[in-house]
């Protein structure tokens, strides 16, 4: 892990009104890496990922106590404008969500909102996303027809097309794979080898053979503990604690 | 046979006649409504023997008991329109944008308090508004107007909004809640403000429920009988102003009816009025529900 760490996790707590949902949670993720968050179903790691882009604000009665600092500035802090971080810190979600728009407004969505209102940028940056997202020369061709029409794994990377096309730093994935078929899955696991050329990313997945296949470093959580993260190389073969092996074995969870 | 045949048998026949019951109350209801549809045409198309449809339809006086009898509901079906819009100018602003402030801006405690608050309000019998319409509303009007009657378009229009306002912010605010979370999710974690979220993704995906939403409101303002009758003026004219009396169609057939001899001309002229505001009703209903069919299938790709 020589490169410098671009978002770390200080000490966080989660808590969904009443329920302690993260405990102390500290964990460093580094540049042109991809971080893997594994763990059994309301272990937290989607929670964890929700943090990073404070999507979990939307929730009543939430709250987080610590620190997430990303580029050396605590994301949590009163003076952050949470729309800004968003910018910085995209996502893509576990179901497919593209706007009811055509392929085109998806892409541009982010860009428009921003401010961005020229036709030949618009074009220019949601060309360079789907190819990004290897989505443009399936689309190419009907840029203007509804996004809906497309299939489950053309939608889910023009989803990321359309979290690359605001050019965030960090890329944040919640088990982007889930809802899809091998070779729509396959085709998402090539791209974030790609992608972490240029983008630090984080990918919550329930998958082990996906998190060992496309991870740097992975990270296990258990009740909302992370319980040990290392190179995924070294977690998948000579885990530190019991508790690791047990899960990656599929003895539980 | 075996006891076990025998016991599936006795239960498919259960089945059997448990799904003739349900049929047969289907069957009666809509029977009757149709029953009902063809009554009014049977007593509406006499009056087609005294007056051509264009005549009645398009007649500027509506002189029903005078000698001749002129049977012009031109100025009727204007009535009608007229207190429509304006009473939809006020309530689809209010509706629509209340329904956006509980579903969106509202905190979940609101919500679930003003929700049912609305809602309520529906249930307001139309004879109480009309009263409030009559002996507070109209007073007022007349006194800072200065106009010879407080009863009259104006203030059938924003009794009728009143009507009309729980019909438009209920359904769209059921819209309105009814787009998935993951579409908000997606627009905020693109760097979107609540408020541009609200406008380009939210307001968008259900543009149909609430053009639904605004048209049942509308077709519920046109259909509204006791409200009109009782402070829109009563004045079978073409109205020049907001500020003038008028006659919509609902009012003059029950005002007139208890009146009319039974088979005379003005009995089955007001017929033909209940007719020609069936089609206006029927046709509102069925934009709405165009509209919220079409818009379902092409999933709004149209945006």
């Amino acid at each position: 892990m020589e490169n410098a760490s671009k978002m770390s996790v200080q000490n966080l707590d989660f808590y969904y009104a009443d329920f302690h949902a993260l405990h102390g949670i500290s964990l460093d993720f580094h540049e042109n890496q991809v971080t893997a968050l594994i763990g059994p179903s309301g272990c937290g790691k989607s929670t964890l990922l929700r943090c990073l882009n404070r999507m979990n604000d939307l929730i009543p009665y939430s709250r987080a106590d610590g620190k997430v600092m990303l580029d050396g500035e605590n994301i949590y802090d009163p003076n952050v404008d949470v729309v800004t971080l968003r910018r910085y810190v995209g996502m893509v979600f576990q179901k497919p969500n593209p706007f009811p728009k055509t392929i085109f407004e998806n892409v541009a969505y982010g860009l428009r909102v921003n401010g961005k209102k020229d036709k030949g940028f618009l074009r220019e940056k949601v060309e360079t996303g789907l190819k990004q997202a290897a989505l443009w020369e399936e689309v190419k061709d009907r840029l203007n027809d509804s996004a809906l029409g497309l299939s489950g794994g053309q939608q889910q990377r023009l989803c990321i097309a359309r979290a690359l096309a605001v050019e965030p730093e960090i890329l944040l994935m919640d088990e982007p794979a889930s809802a899809l078929d091998p070779i729509a899955t396959q085709k998402i696991e090539e791209l974030i080898h790609e992608l972490k050329e240029n983008y630090t990313i984080i990918i919550v997945t329930h998958n082990m053979q996906q998190a060992a296949r496309v991870s740097d470093v992975t990270a296990f959580f258990y009740l909302g503990k992370l319980i040990e993260s290392d190179l995924t190389e070294t977690l998948f073969t000579r885990p530190k604690l019991k508790q690791t092996s047990d899960y990656i074995t599929g003895r539980f969870g | 046979m075996s006891p076990k045949k025998q016991t599936g048998k006795g239960r498919r026949n259960r089945e059997k006649i448990i799904r003739f019951f349900f049929f047969g109350v289907a069957l009666a209801s809509i029977t009757t409504l149709f029953l009902i549809a063809l009554f009014l045409f049977v007593e509406g198309v006499p009056i087609f023997k005294v007056v051509s449809v264009s005549d009645f339809v398009f007649g500027k006086y509506w002189y029903p008991t005078d000698d001749p009898a002129a049977f012009g509901i031109f100025p009727l079906i204007i009535a009608s329109i007229a207190v429509t819009l304006v009473s939809s100018v006020i309530s689809i602003p209010l509706g629509v944008l209340t329904a956006l402030y509980l579903a969106e801006g509202a905190s979940a405690g609101v919500r679930e308090w003003v929700k049912p608050i609305v809602e309520l309000l529906a249930a307001l019998p139309s004879v109480v508004i009309g009263f409030f319409g009559m002996v507070i509303v109209a007073p007022v009007l007349q006194e800072i107007l200065n106009i010879p009657t407080g009863l009259n378009l104006f203030n059938a229009s924003l009794m009728l909004a009143f009507m009309s306002i729980p019909t438009i912010c209920s359904l769209s605010e059921d819209a309105i809640f009814g787009v998935p979370v993951e579409l908000k999710e997606a627009s905020l974690a693109l760097g979107a403000t609540h408020w541009e979220t609200i406008a380009r993704v939210i307001f968008p995906a259900s543009i149909s429920g609430i053009c639904t939403a605004v048209i049942l409101g509308m077709s519920r303002a046109m259909g509204e009988t006791m409200v009109v009758l009782m402070v829109a003026g009563g004045a079978a004219m073409i109205p020049t102003s907001l500020f003038e009396p008028v006659r919509p169609m609902p009012a003059s057939i029950a005002a007139e009816m208890a009146e009319a001899p039974f088979h005379s001309d003005h009995y089955y002229a007001l017929f033909a009025t209940a007719i020609v505001l069936f089609l206006f009703t029927l046709a509102f209903n069925v934009i709405a529900e165009q509209i919220s069919h079409r818009y379902r299938q092409v999933g709004a790709a149209t945006l």
